[in-house]
């Protein structure tokens, strides 16, 4: 086992960051936040349904590990999935737009908030089944392998995963065949109402998940985006140029709203939340940008402004969009080689729409 | 058309995997044996040293990730074939197979097919108790989205599986422990064969009485039809080979003629694939019946060990002549 930490180190992969990079992952970090606060609103107003698990506070986490790999390499999440699509460049509408079960959603309003997928954008879906994604993660690197491309799979999860059989058969998975492939816990203390420490054997070490599997371990403070990124981007650099096998990181992060928009937060304290709403990636970034002079308060209300714009036009565009023609798309997209009753479907809008659909 | 040779079932397996993976280097074989060992039944005889470690690959046992790291590689562009030993072990991965599967491209829109064939042993084996003597097809063909497909003759394993291969869907293929060295005429293998999904095949056909039967049971179904020709009973036996899609069309167009149905099926009664058939044919040809239609199902227990308690248990030669002399009126 290797302990990577990207902390306390003389160079750091971020600081060959310009100031264009910086002020694009706190443009994505903000879009996330305002997008997200958007749709706890749009939720309180019933137009969204089902489950909506938030992503607010963890922005750091998604925004740093996208930016430190490529664009090509897959990403796989689980459920508390609209900032990983967002990150990964997904349109706010078509985001927005799936929350409302609309048609123009990025699944054309058949997933909802816990299944976005993407796929020009290489973005494998969130997937709603606690720790069910990981097998499909590995079948990812397994098949990045297979056709020997120069790619790392990014399998996010979060610790409440750690307990499930399918985590485990993964990483053993991985790492007897050495697969291209990074386990990321977003580590936010909590599945659902229960702390890690109650659940998780081994919880206040986590490299040891890593060490029974002989798999290298990486730490990393996920309310501080540059730390993520020089994770991310040395991992998967090392992972691409055949220096490492598999890795597991714990990102040590944090989630302000509850497990999803019914949860009454019981189980903490509003100090322990605003202890960490004090750490906030935004607000750091934000500093360290502007105390060194690398941009204006200015510039960063600027964005901020932008965001807010952002989504509430995502808001506009999803509740001006079309409801799906039931009858017509109940029965698309259940086979590709469709019989009986089934047909063929219309790909969703975002992949069709030139502008927005094949940038990758 | 080149003259027919007499192989195995197995073989017919092995022959139709290993032509799709000549033919498409994104198909490959991963399973418990499947490479090293030559299979736990020899169904991938000689893979390894055809296609190498790569394309033929030996999992630990651990189904729920295998069948999920074929999930993801199917989503990936691979065509990957995932062996079950047994069905009955498919169960621990049931939220890979029946969750991600077959829903992956509804959930997406559209955007991401599952190209995957997962296959092995389904039914009874022989005297291994309830765990391992899984019957699967009545539980997972309800689940939209997959297909499934129970050969049970060496032509129809070797076409169906070439075309499950073939398939942008999850296909579910449900082979007979009990029938691998069962041997029958296959077209040589410079014959590109395939069997297309949702066409039943008439395994013998007859005026007096309907008898449906899929997998292992087709052979009982044989059986009895020879017997109950000796009385005069003259059977037409059906097997659907697919369940999704069903080629519900033969089978009313069968009971139209021999106006009575009996319906043979190795799971258990209670929402069966028989119990479907039953009413999609009364939905269809209710006037046409002369009498109600009859299952012969495995009865409503779980396997049992004892031998002659198993038998009993399962659909055989004997419950189906009774079945077919009191449906048509002839017991």
């Amino acid at each position: 086992m290797t302990t990577v930490t990207s902390q306390n180190k003389a160079a750091r992969l971020s600081d060959s960051l310009d100031a264009q990079a910086l002020l694009g992952m706190l443009s994505q970090m903000m879009a996330i936040r305002r997008f997200e606060e958007r749709c706890a609103q749009s939720y309180q107003q019933a137009k969204i349904g089902g489950f909506c698990h938030l992503y607010i506070g963890q922005e750091a986490v998604a925004v740093g590990s996208v930016a430190g790999l490529q664009p090509g390499d897959p990403i796989i999440t689980s459920y508390r999935d609209h900032g990983h699509a967002l990150a990964r460049g997904m349109h706010p509408n078509y985001a927005m737009a799936e929350l409302f079960g609309k048609v123009t959603g990025c699944s054309k309003g058949k997933g909802g908030s816990m299944h976005f997928f993407d796929k020009p954008r290489h973005m494998y879906g969130g997937h709603a089944i606690v720790g069910g994604q990981c097998p499909l993660g590995v079948g990812l690197a397994f098949a990045i392998q297979y056709l020997k491309e120069p790619k790392v799979c990014a399998c996010f999860l979060g610790d409440g995963a750690l307990n499930q059989g399918a985590f485990h058969e993964s990483m053993n998975l991985a790492a007897i065949w050495n697969l291209p492939i990074i386990f990321v816990v977003e580590n936010n203390s909590y599945s659902m109402g229960t702390h890690i420490a109650r659940g998780t054997a081994g919880a206040e070490d986590l490299s040891v998940k890593a060490t029974a599997y002989g798999m290298r371990f990486a730490r990393c403070d996920g309310m501080d985006v540059l730390a993520v990124y020089d994770c991310f981007k040395g991992l998967g650099d090392a992972i691409r140029s055949g220096q490492s096998g598999p890795v597991f990181v714990d990102c040590q992060t944090y989630r302000y709203k509850g497990h999803s928009m019914s949860d009454p937060q019981k189980y903490r304290t509003k100090d322990e939340v605003t202890t960490f709403e004090e750490r906030d990636p935004i607000n750091r970034l934000v500093n360290s940008l502007v105390e060194s002079g690398r941009a204006t308060q200015e510039q960063v209300d600027e964005l901020d402004n932008q965001a807010k714009r952002q989504a509430l036009d995502a808001v506009k565009y999803a509740n001006e969009s079309p409801e799906p023609d039931v009858q017509e798309e109940m029965f698309t997209d259940v086979y590709s080689q469709p019989y009986g009753p089934y047909k063929l479907g219309q790909l969703p809008i975002m992949l069709t729409d030139s502008e927005e659909g094949q940038s990758t | 058309m080149t003259a027919m040779r007499q192989i195995q079932y197995r073989e017919a397996l092995n022959e139709a995997m290993c032509e799709e993976m000549v033919r498409d280097e994104r198909v490959f074989l991963m399973g418990e044996e499947v490479a090293e060992y030559n299979g736990a039944y020899k169904v991938s005889q000689g893979m390894l040293d055809q296609f190498g470690a790569r394309r033929v690959v030996d999992s630990p046992i651990s189904e729920t990730g295998f069948s999920g790291l074929g999930i993801g590689a199917a989503m990936y562009g691979l065509r990957p074939i995932i062996e079950f030993m047994s069905w009955s072990f498919c169960l621990v991965a049931a939220d890979q197979i029946i969750n991600n599967a077959p829903k992956m491209l509804y959930m997406s829109g559209g955007q991401f097919p599952v190209p995957i064939v997962f296959r092995g042993n389904n039914g009874a084996g022989g005297q291994l108790g309830s765990t391992h003597s899984w019957s699967v097809e009545s539980m997972f063909a309800s689940v939209p989205g997959l297909k499934m497909a129970i050969p049970s003759t060496p032509y129809d394993a070797k076409g169906l599986l070439k075309t499950a291969i073939r398939d942008d869907d999850p296909v579910f293929f449900l082979e007979s422990e009990r029938l691998l060295g069962f041997r029958g005429p296959v077209p040589p293998p410079e014959e590109d064969f395939t069997i297309p999904f949702g066409q039943a095949d008439v395994k013998l056909p007859g005026s007096d009485c309907t008898v449906v039967a899929l997998g292992r049971p087709v052979h009982f179904a044989l059986q009895a039809a020879v017997e109950l020709a000796k009385e005069g009973i003259f059977c037409e036996v059906i097997d659907p080979r697919t369940v999704r899609p069903l080629d519900i069309d033969t089978i009313v167009a069968s009971v139209r003629k021999t106006n009575y149905l009996v319906i043979v099926d190795q799971t258990w009664p209670f929402a069966s694939v028989a119990a479907e058939i039953a009413m999609q044919v009364y939905e269809r040809a209710m006037d046409d019946l002369d009498n109600k239609i009859v299952r012969v199902n495995n009865e409503d227990v779980p396997a049992p060990y004892n031998r002659a308690m198993e038998q009993e248990m399962l659909p055989n030669v004997r419950k189906i002549c009774e079945a077919v002399r009191a449906v048509t009126y002839a017991a």
